[in-house]
């Protein structure tokens, strides 16, 4: 026993001392070390582990769903409807009899998927367009935000509105109108990056080795912004997940029965003041979700700030 | 090697335009290691940006290796000719391991065999490997200044730009950083354009050396004639005796050369 524990701490101490060495051996221990300092860094942030075990915890509800609830989220029973937390529902159930814990449970693979959907398009998309404008300059700086800045100028909520209602309600529709409303704030914040770095002399320095311009943006140029990119997307989350159930509100996004937690929200609200739990509960899960992603986005912020 | 002749480079446009630059001529042979000397401001770094292609809004000549050159410049000029900048904390990418920064230029040209190249390299400007996969930010400015020299090295040029590559040092290893570039040379039959404001470290490093004040090239001389003090202009005994040190009386006779 205490051999096995000693074996273990060594093996522990090894590891430490390979990952946190100065003189890594090959790329792979660098990168490895690069990434544990980093994790140091970010457990020091209690309230950022925090926001990180909320998000394991929403995956891992997406996961196994099925495996955490008896019931069918979309199974109605008209014979058990609005009724109040209790042993069998935990959470009641809304005005179709449905459960919420279950619909709430669901739902989640729903935000899941909006904010993954939303994280790999909007910021890739305003990544490159900020980069490119900002490390060509000239005239294709000047076409590329005029364009952003057209689209910053329309209202978020009306322009993704205008979409939904000209491609169809849906939460396809929904996600690409909001990746498509969302992506001109990140090409500034590239752009601006791009700009106080173009000029240095490690970008001169890999000019000078004669590189491509799409390998100077991509492999020198992008790597630095991507870091204060990533930080805002996190803190952004918090407000497409908003967006979206606002859509789902409105009755735009996720279309019913689909358990999304703002359509669940809005029919609950005609209940708001007898059967209060039918539109608390998806709130709770929203506002849970959203917090978890700023904590997250502001322990990230510790770990990625280049200034820092 | 490198000709330059009756280069201009001029700033902004209109009534803000600066003139960096008002007609520069000089020579280089092959093999020679050439300075330029002036105080900040005299356009001896933007000479060099020119010849080097990072600046575009030139006019002269400008031929390196007998091949007249062009604002924009070929892999093939990039592989002969390289620059090492002046500060070693802003020259080297902050995300990328030393191994990364050394690779760039040989994946650029499809040299091949990174690994004995970065290794041999590296060997050359005395750092060993175990300084292969760290990070520029867990080594001092020295060894910064090293990994940049080692960078522009690894094309194996033949000509090296060097702007004021030991100003951002401290004076112990600013010794052992122009020691290094002086075994280069000899070593590696480089031809070398050395910029800087120190007069002593032009005098012990180059044969020949211009002295520039705003933008124009007022006096070339030899290293043996700097060493011994003997300056034509007014200018450069000027600078010669500002390079002795600080001394009260000197300073106030300072005039301003136009």
């Amino acid at each position: 026993m205490s051999v096995q524990t000693q074996n273990s701490a060594a093996r522990t101490g090894g590891l430490r001392a390979w990952l946190t060495t100065e003189t890594p051996q090959s790329r792979t221990q660098a990168k490895l070390g690069r990434i544990y300092l980093g994790w140091l860094t970010f457990t020091r942030n209690t309230l950022a582990v925090v926001g990180l075990g909320i998000m394991l915890l929403l995956v891992a509800m997406a996961v196994l769903a099925p495996l955490l609830t008896p019931y069918d989220p979309l199974a109605q029973d008209l014979g058990q409807r609005l009724l109040p937390p209790s042993g069998a529902h935990w959470l009641g159930t809304d005005a179709f009899g449905r459960d919420i814990l279950s619909r709430i449970l669901y739902g989640s693979r729903l935000t899941l998927m909006i904010v993954l959907l939303v994280a790999v398009t909007a910021p890739v998309a305003g990544l490159l367009i900020g980069t490119v404008a900002g490390y060509l300059g000239g005239w294709v700086d000047t076409v590329l935000m005029r364009v952003t800045d057209i689209f910053l100028a329309f209202p978020k909520l009306i322009l993704a509105l205008a979409f939904v209602s000209a491609l169809g309600p849906g939460i396809e529709n929904a996600i690409i109108a909001i990746a498509i409303t969302s992506w001109p704030p990140y090409t500034r914040i590239a752009r601006a990056e791009t700009i106080t770095i173009r000029k240095s002399d490690f970008i001169s320095a890999v000019r000078l080795q004669g590189a491509s311009k799409a390998r100077i943006i991509l492999g020198h140029v992008v790597p630095l912004c991507s870091s204060s990119l990533i930080v805002r997307v996190t803190l952004d989350m918090a407000g497409i997940i908003l967006t979206a159930a606002g859509l789902g509100f409105l009755g735009l996004g996720a279309q019913p029965p689909a358990p999304e937690w703002g359509a669940m929200i809005a029919t609950g609200r005609q209940y708001v003041l007898e059967q209060w739990w039918v539109a608390t509960m998806p709130g709770i899960a929203i506002f849970v979700v959203s917090l978890g992603f700023n904590l997250l986005g502001d322990g990230l912020r510790d770990v990625l700030d280049p200034k820092g | 090697m490198i000709t330059v002749h009756d280069l201009r480079v001029t700033f902004g446009h209109g009534a803000d335009a600066v003139a960096a630059v008002q007609g520069v001529t000089f020579d280089v042979k092959p093999g020679e290691s050439f300075g330029l000397v002036g105080e900040s401001g005299s356009g001896k770094s933007t000479v060099l940006r020119a010849v080097v292609g990072l600046n575009h809004d030139w006019t002269g000549t400008i031929a390196v290796d007998g091949k007249p050159q062009t604002p924009h410049r070929d892999k093939a000029f990039f592989k002969s000719c390289q620059m090492v900048f002046q500060d070693p904390y802003g020259s080297l990418h902050p995300r990328h391991t030393i191994d990364r920064i050394l690779a760039e230029p040989i994946a650029i040209h499809r040299l091949g065999n990174a690994d004995a190249r970065i290794d041999r390299v590296l060997r050359d400007v005395g750092l060993g490997p175990q300084f292969r996969f760290r990070y520029p930010h867990q080594l001092s400015g020295g060894q910064r200044q090293r990994v940049a020299i080692a960078r522009a090295l690894v094309l194996e040029p033949r000509v090296l730009l060097l702007d004021e590559p030991t100003s951002a040092l401290d004076v112990s290893v600013q010794a052992e950083i122009l020691n290094l570039l002086k075994r280069l040379r000899a070593e590696h039959a480089l031809t070398y354009v050395l910029v800087s404001h120190n007069l002593a470290v032009v005098a012990g490093m180059c044969d020949r050396l211009a002295v520039m004040n705003r933008g124009r090239i007022v006096e070339e001389m030899d290293a043996a004639s700097l060493r011994r003090g003997e300056a034509r202009e007014g200018y450069t005994q000027q600078l010669l005796r500002a390079s002795q040190g600080y001394d009260r009386a000197a300073a106030d006779s300072f005039k301003d050369f136009a």
